[in-house]
């Protein structure tokens, strides 16, 4: 077995508990991934695939349940301690980029590392040209995210889920608002980037050639783990 | 990017900058809230200074006089009294007792800029058939002048007092048909007259008393008032104009004088003063709201435009306080921003303002006054309301939940 970067011990998610619309929508997710793993997350709408991105992604907590991250339990930590741990070990790629569009494309991707350390420094920007040459971007770095196509925008966010040199990147629909050709283009980066430096992957995606291309697919149905 | 600069400045300034029309709004409607604030205290300061200004540069800020003549109830024996009434006396024109030796008492306290003896009285001046009832000042012009600036109102002929000369207000010399060089005759309660030259002729800006004021030499009025060698009052100047009551209260104190500053013959100025204070305070306080809630009102709807960001801020690693501290240095950048420019709107305006308004006589309607302090003030409340401002939408942000800012 290879080190562990993510497991999941029947992890459940309800909402308005204590209400009478009282919803359980994850029901006791089992799920463990291996460093340089490439998962594909699939399912139909409202399956609760998102719910379970968020709360791999320290985003939401589980209802009940235990979540590792590297080995490390998160139920135990705080709120500081999951914003540390999020910023340095997990990326993120959203369906709709979700650039800041204050920012040129290199700002964006120096962005985690700003947050992280609090002042821009020569080496942050220096990481940040090489995430940009190496998602084929380096030319258009200095423009703004709202003058670059929407394939272009997402290698950005993929470079900048990259910057923090993060064990786990998780992508939601990363493919869905792009063409195919797009779409094939921004996958084999992110398939590039998994096989060279060994950074594990959890793709939602609702595009079944996609998922086969992956190592591995998971199927959520509502809120369970339907099969694999 | 600013390689000094913090990460949540270089957000905060590029948030700004990218809602340019937001922005320039927000700002414009600081620059004017801070311009009025600017414009009124510089104004009130000028006209305060004005006014400040002529009533200390017309009167003493200390005169001592002759303690008030009381009468003493007449006794028959221990606690019998001869009449059950007491009369207050009339108050004869008298002399301060020993007023040489007072002066110079006087010349030696450190507070005291200046003093000098006078001799004042009520006369008639006549001058052919008509005659008015006037006020004489006998001074000694050397050391009166540096009290009161009499030369600085001399508006005909010149302030020169040998013991045959006499300067009046200008509306005393119409009523008299008298010009310069004319000769009036000027003839006290007892009979005393003396004929006297007009060497000038002034106007102290007030109607009244341009109608009575006279000075002349201190032995002519001694003479024409009865009393040789003696002086009414010791005019005083202080180093503090605002300690004046506190010298006077201490002089009186120690001299058997009765010492009355600035301060508490013009009670009623300053009455008017705080009234002003008080209004310009208000107006202040309403300007200083208007503006927080325009700063808040602006951020409240950034933090809803920019909540995807935020959201994808704290994804990246971005702390409570991060997204806290980016709204507040937008809230106080907009505050010291706004200031800036307000005070340059106030600046301006009160320039324009002066150079347009003029007193009928064309003179300035008042000086122009700016104190650094006030600009350094300013800019500093200023920056104090756009941070308190701030803080309902930078919580607002900080307390967002990342999934939900995500999602929109």
């Amino acid at each position: 077995m290879g080190e562990e970067v993510l497991r999941l011990e029947g992890v459940r998610k309800s909402y308005n508990i204590g209400q009478p619309s009282e919803t359980e929508v994850l029901h006791g997710i089992d799920l463990r991934l291996e460093r340089g793993q490439f998962l594909a997350l699939t399912g139909p709408s409202g399956s609760g695939k998102s719910t379970l991105l968020n709360i791999i992604g320290l985003l939401d907590r589980p209802t009940s349940g235990r979540l590792f991250i590297k080995g490390q339990d998160t139920g135990m930590l705080g709120d500081a301690a999951i914003t540390r741990l999020r910023g340095h070990t997990i990326g993120f790629v959203f369906q709709d980029h979700h650039l800041i569009s204050a920012f040129t494309a290199q700002e964006n991707v120096m962005m985690p590392m700003l947050v992280d350390r609090g002042f821009p420094g020569a080496d942050i920007a220096a990481r940040a040209g090489d995430l940009m040459e190496r998602v084929g971007l380096a030319r258009v770095a200095g423009n703004l995210a709202a003058n670059m196509s929407g394939g272009q925008q997402q290698r950005v966010a993929i470079a900048r889920a990259l910057a923090m040199n993060p064990d786990l990147v998780l992508a939601d629909e990363p493919t869905g608002n792009l063409d195919t050709k797009s779409a094939n283009s921004v996958f084999e980066l992110m398939r590039q980037v998994n096989r060279d430096s060994g950074t594990s992957f959890l793709m939602v995606t609702h595009n079944l050639d996609l998922a086969r291309r992956c190592d591995r697919i998971v199927d959520v149905v509502d809120g369970r783990i339907a099969g694999e | 990017m600013n390689r000094w600069l913090p990460f949540e400045w270089i957000a905060a300034v590029r948030f700004l900058r990218e809602g340019r029309a937001q922005t320039l709004f927000i700002i414009s409607g600081i620059a004017i809230g801070v311009g009025v604030i600017v414009f009124m205290s510089a104004l009130l300061t000028g006209l305060q200074a004005n006014f400040l200004k002529r009533v200390l540069t017309s009167q003493a800020q200390i005169q001592l006089l002759p303690p008030d003549q009381v009468a003493r109830p007449l006794r028959n024996g221990p606690g019998e009294f001869e009449s059950a009434t007491i009369q207050r006396p009339s108050q004869r024109t008298i002399s301060i007792d020993q007023w040489p030796k007072i002066r110079d008492r006087m010349l030696a306290i450190p507070e005291i800029t200046a003093v000098s003896p006078t001799m004042s009285g009520s006369a008639l001046a006549v001058r052919g058939d008509a005659s008015r009832a006037i006020s004489i000042s006998g001074i000694e012009p050397a050391s009166y002048f540096r009290i009161v600036r009499v030369p600085d109102y001399i508006v005909a002929g010149e302030a020169r007092l040998t013991s045959d000369d006499i300067i009046v207000g200008t509306e005393l010399a119409k009523d008299l048909g008298a010009s310069l060089g004319d000769k009036l005759r000027v003839q006290a309660a007892s009979g005393t007259a003396v004929v006297l030259k007009i060497t000038g002729v002034i106007d102290l800006g007030n109607k009244a008393a341009n109608e009575r004021s006279s000075y002349v030499a201190l032995r002519t009025a001694q003479s024409l008032l009865g009393t040789i060698g003696g002086v009414t009052t010791i005019d005083l100047t202080v180093r503090d104009i605002y300690a004046a009551e506190t010298v006077a209260r201490r002089i009186q104190a120690s001299n058997a004088v009765q010492a009355d500053s600035w301060i508490r013959t013009n009670a009623q100025f300053f009455t008017a003063i705080n009234a002003q204070q008080t209004s310009n305070n208000l107006i202040r306080v309403f300007v200083a709201l208007s503006v927080a809630f325009g700063i808040a009102a602006v951020l409240v709807v950034s933090v809803i435009q920019r909540s995807k960001d935020i959201g994808i801020l704290r994804a990246m690693g971005g702390s409570r306080g991060q997204v806290l501290r980016i709204f507040l240095i937008q809230g106080g950048l907009l505050g010291f921003v706004g200031a800036l420019l307000g005070s340059a709107v106030g600046v301006g305006g009160l320039v324009y303002w002066h150079s347009t308004v003029k007193q009928a006589d064309g003179s300035e309607m008042f000086p122009l006054v700016f104190e650094r302090s006030l600009f350094v003030i300013t800019a500093v409340l200023a920056t104090i309301t756009g941070l308190l401002a701030a803080m309902f939408p930078a919580l607002r942000a900080a307390r967002l939940d990342p999934v939900e800012a995500i999602r929109g």
